[in-house]
């Protein structure tokens, strides 16, 4: 049996709300502060839940054209902007031929995951050729010529290979709200299987539109603190009341180590284990005892043979539902066992909202980050312990501390219970 | 490497409903494609679509279920109860992660969504349903085949364009690598509602002609872009250990090879030429260990767009023009009209099939064959032939690029 190709992380980009960039973000975790408010894109006063984390995002102004800018949805222009982040970062060189920092593009591919695509723009313009939702037979007339490629999320895939010259595999995943590491594990694989040798991967979604935000107001998933945006996002406390809807993006170069190596490249981390799971139970109901969480935490620790005592870090899904958050701390207890009562885990969603499928690639964005620099962000917002919940969160203020293995986990719509297990390149194995 | 043995198909597609009355449809080559019902497709220059006329979403899909979902997640539940029960299969008691669904979707959950935006635009957000939520997101079919049946393995989405369902085949196949030793793959489509039609007319690749005869017709010199149709297949992927103990009794075919990439050219226009698609073809190949000369068919993606047939024979001739006998090309979709993500999907059953009975489906109103390269043999009519390896190809608008190769089982070898 051929050696495992093994896969790590050489770039990091991010568009998340409340900061700029990669940097930007990293600092207003750790300080945590709370990129939550009332929601400025459209007037809410209609809505039950009136909060967001929105982002303060130009394409433009952060180098994309304006064609760029005209014809993608939100979702796909964060994508872009986050995606040259992270290439820069790696300091790998698309398109230059022969120089040695730049890789063969037959052997790049990219994976790019959203879980609502470009409902925004299919939105805004649905109301023009509907004329504000009279018409059923909608209005040719007022039909924008980008609609098309809008219907089907594939065209952010199309526009992240179009940018890099990536002529290797390239796909949308979309599995709901873990398609941000389900995207990242997916592109991880292709590395190990020998499909590619660098893989752009991440996730991206804007879905700060009155649609989404009244589909999830009418099964109150969403908050209702809308007297206190700032404290709106309460992940693991006993007054959580729901997720705060955000946006954004994050995009992660994946090299084969060899191939990272060889060029000198910085690593921040290795993915050493991806395992997603199905609860089969119910499309939004989760049950208390986190079975199906833990076996693909279970899954994805096995996979780079490292064991639960290992784990120093567990980066949450931590959504701010009563449900969600009983359900992950449940998971963790089952499968780190004893070591659940030391782990440091919490969950930046009390910061940057519930971006759907976006958020599980900030989240290893975060992740990624927290191991490399040694410090954890925390959980913002939490002042009131609930029994249920009985976990070290991380409360209120970052932690200095090296950690050698850490998991991010995302549960979403649909059932899909994700993990990925991220491990310094210091680490001494076992 | 592992090969994938494909043990149930479903089908729900405009040329009927489960795999021989679709099956039986192409091969007498009935008209799948007519003038459009349901609404006014007129207004949007359209006349002609694939509607699949004889689906009772009723006959598969419980009522409490059926007010919860899309007609594209109905087709969904639909297939997979048909490939399951065409398998035989029902999943081990002893391993709830045993089985894995792993669908491509492209449009997602159309017609209901319109339903509820307009709601949501002429009265309110409080008309908007509770199940927008869960019915609109690509991945809603995945998630309700996978509650219905109890299938808690490692399922996925892929959203490739019409590259989607050859595409949820070769990610299904890492599933598998990695131990889970069943996967439904493939897709369905549902975009023949208003809204959804409108936006692929702005594409610019739709025929608006009003005779079929006049509309989808790849490879002819008169192609002038495709028609859409809804529906796709479902197929249940086995591991050949798996299947053989638990006595699957029928196999269609393996899974022999798969390969993928992407034209990264420009956003819409198609690339200047056929290299990255050949290479995907090649690459297909050469996971499967076939040379050139072994393949007996393509079941080619047949844009009907003249441009991209051509670039399509060009990289079939850069594959085949050195063989002594040209491969017969067949595009079956011509039929159907295009599937999205579904297409893919059913052209593989398409294949299969034509596997089992040694009979090429032909290509639709191909009148006028365009010149073609070396290597290449256009097939017009169904013709009597024995099929052992057949390769599908696929491309997604944007371009995406797969080729899957598909290869009759052969028992005594894999035991």
């Amino acid at each position: 049996m051929r050696e495992r190709r093994r896969v790590v992380v050489t770039g990091i980009g991010v568009v998340a709300p409340g900061s700029m960039g990669r940097e930007g973000f990293w600092d207003m975790i750790t300080e945590g502060r709370t990129a939550t408010r009332r929601i400025s894109f459209f007037d809410p006063a209609r809505f039950r839940s009136q909060v967001a984390a929105e982002v303060d995002f130009d394409g433009v102004k952060l180098g994309l054209s304006a064609q760029e800018v005209f014809r993608n949805d939100r979702f796909v222009q964060m994508a872009m902007v986050a995606a040259d982040e992270a290439v820069a970062d790696s300091g790998l060189r698309f398109g230059v031929g022969d120089a040695d920092d730049a890789p063969d593009p037959d052997r790049v591919g990219v994976t790019l995951g959203s879980a609502v695509g470009a409902t925004m723009r299919l939105e805004q313009e649905y109301v023009s050729v509907s004329d504000g939702g009279r018409l059923w037979e909608v209005d040719p007339r007022y039909a924008s010529r980008f609609l098309a490629s809008a219907l089907v999320p594939s065209c952010g895939a199309t526009e992240l290979a179009v940018r890099f010259g990536a002529h290797g595999p390239a796909t949308v995943v979309s599995t709901g709200c873990t398609s941000g590491i389900d995207a990242i594990g997916y592109g991880a694989q292709l590395v190990e299987d020998g499909d590619a040798d660098v893989v752009v991967a991440g996730a991206s979604d804007a879905p700060i539109s009155p649609i989404s935000m009244a589909c999830f107001d009418t099964i109150r998933a969403t908050t209702d603190s809308n007297d206190d945006p700032e404290h709106a996002s309460k992940p693991f406390d006993a007054r959580r009341n729901g997720f705060v809807m955000g946006e954004g993006a994050a995009v992660l170069v994946l090299e084969e180590l060899g191939h990272a190596r060889r060029r000198g490249a910085t690593v921040y981390c290795e993915v050493t284990g991806y395992a997603n799971r199905c609860n089969a139970f119910h499309m939004t109901g989760l049950r208390p005892d986190g079975v199906e969480m833990a076996e693909a935490i279970d899954r994805a620790l096995a996979q780079g043979r490292t064991s639960p005592d290992e784990v120093g870090y567990v980066n949450a899904h931590g959504s701010g539902t009563k449900q969600n958050d009983r359900h992950e701390t449940a998971a963790v207890k089952r499968s780190l066992g004893p070591a659940a009562g030391s782990v440091a885990m919490s969950s930046i969603k009390s910061m940057v909202g519930h971006s759907l499928g976006a958020i599980g690639s900030i989240e290893i964005a975060a992740t990624a980050l927290a191991v490399q620099r040694g410090v954890l962000p925390p959980t913002a917002n939490y002042e009131v312990p609930d029994p249920e919940c009985d976990l070290d969160y991380v409360p209120k203020v970052a932690r200095e501390q090296k950690v050698d293995v850490a998991i991010s986990v995302g549960s979403g719509f649909g059932g899909f219970q994700s993990a990925i297990v991220l491990a310094s390149p210091t680490r001494r194995e076992s | 490497m592992t090969e994938l043995l494909v043990t149930g198909l479903g089908v729900v597609a405009p040329t009927g409903v489960g795999v021989e009355e679709h099956w039986a449809s192409l091969v007498r080559g009935e008209p799948a494609i007519r003038p459009v019902e349901g609404f006014d497709a007129q207004r949007y220059g359209i006349t002609l679509a694939g509607q699949v006329r004889d689906f009772v979403p009723a006959d598969h899909v419980a009522p409490q279920l059926m007010v919860q979902t899309d007609r594209w997640t109905w087709m969904s539940l639909a297939a997979a109860t048909l490939a399951a029960e065409d398998a035989g299969y029902t999943p081990p008691e002893d391993d709830v992660y045993a089985t894995s669904v792993f669908l491509a979707s492209g449009s997602g959950g159309n017609e209901f969504s319109q339903h509820e935006i307009q709601g949501l635009w002429a009265k309110g957000p409080k008309s908007v349903g509770a199940y927008q939520s869960i019915a609109w997101f690509y991945a809603a079919s995945t998630g309700q085949v996978s509650i219905r049946d109890g299938y808690k393995g490692p399922s996925g989405v892929v959203v490739s364009e019409g590259a989607g369902g050859l595409d949820s085949i070769g990610w299904a196949r890492r599933v598998v690598r990695r131990g889970t030793p069943a996967v439904l793959v493939g897709g369905t489509e549902a975009g023949l509602c208003p809204y959804a039609l409108l936006c692929q007319v702005t594409g610019g690749r739709l025929s608006t002609a009003e005779r079929p005869e006049d509309a989808y017709k790849p490879f002819d010199r008169r192609a002038n872009g495709h028609v859409v149709g809804e529906g796709g297949a479902i197929l249940l992927l086995e591991e050949p250990g798996a299947a053989r103990a638990r006595g699957a009794q029928k196999v269609w075919g393996e899974v022999a090879g798969y390969g993928a990439t992407h034209d990264a050219h420009h956003h819409e226009d198609p690339a200047p030429d056929a290299t990255q698609y050949a290479r995907a073809i090649r690459l297909s190949l050469a996971d499967a260990g076939v040379s050139p000369d072994e393949v007996d068919l393509v079941v080619a993606d047949g844009a009907g767009v003249p441009e991209l047939d051509r670039l399509e024979l060009d990289a079939l001739s850069a594959v085949f023009g050195q063989r002594s006998t040209p491969v017969p090309v067949t595009a079956p979709s011509s039929w159907t009209g295009r599937l999205m993500a579904g297409g893919s999907a059913l052209n593989v059953a398409t294949a299969l099939l034509a596997m089992r009975d040694g009979i090429v489906p032909g290509t639709a109103h191909l009148d006028d064959p365009v010149d073609v390269p070396p290597g290449v043999d256009l097939v017009a009519s169904s013709r009597v032939q024995d099929l052992a390896t057949v390769v599908v190809l696929a491309r997604g608008a944007g371009g995406f690029n797969s080729s899957l190769v598909l290869r009759r089982h052969r028992p005594e070898e894999t035991s």
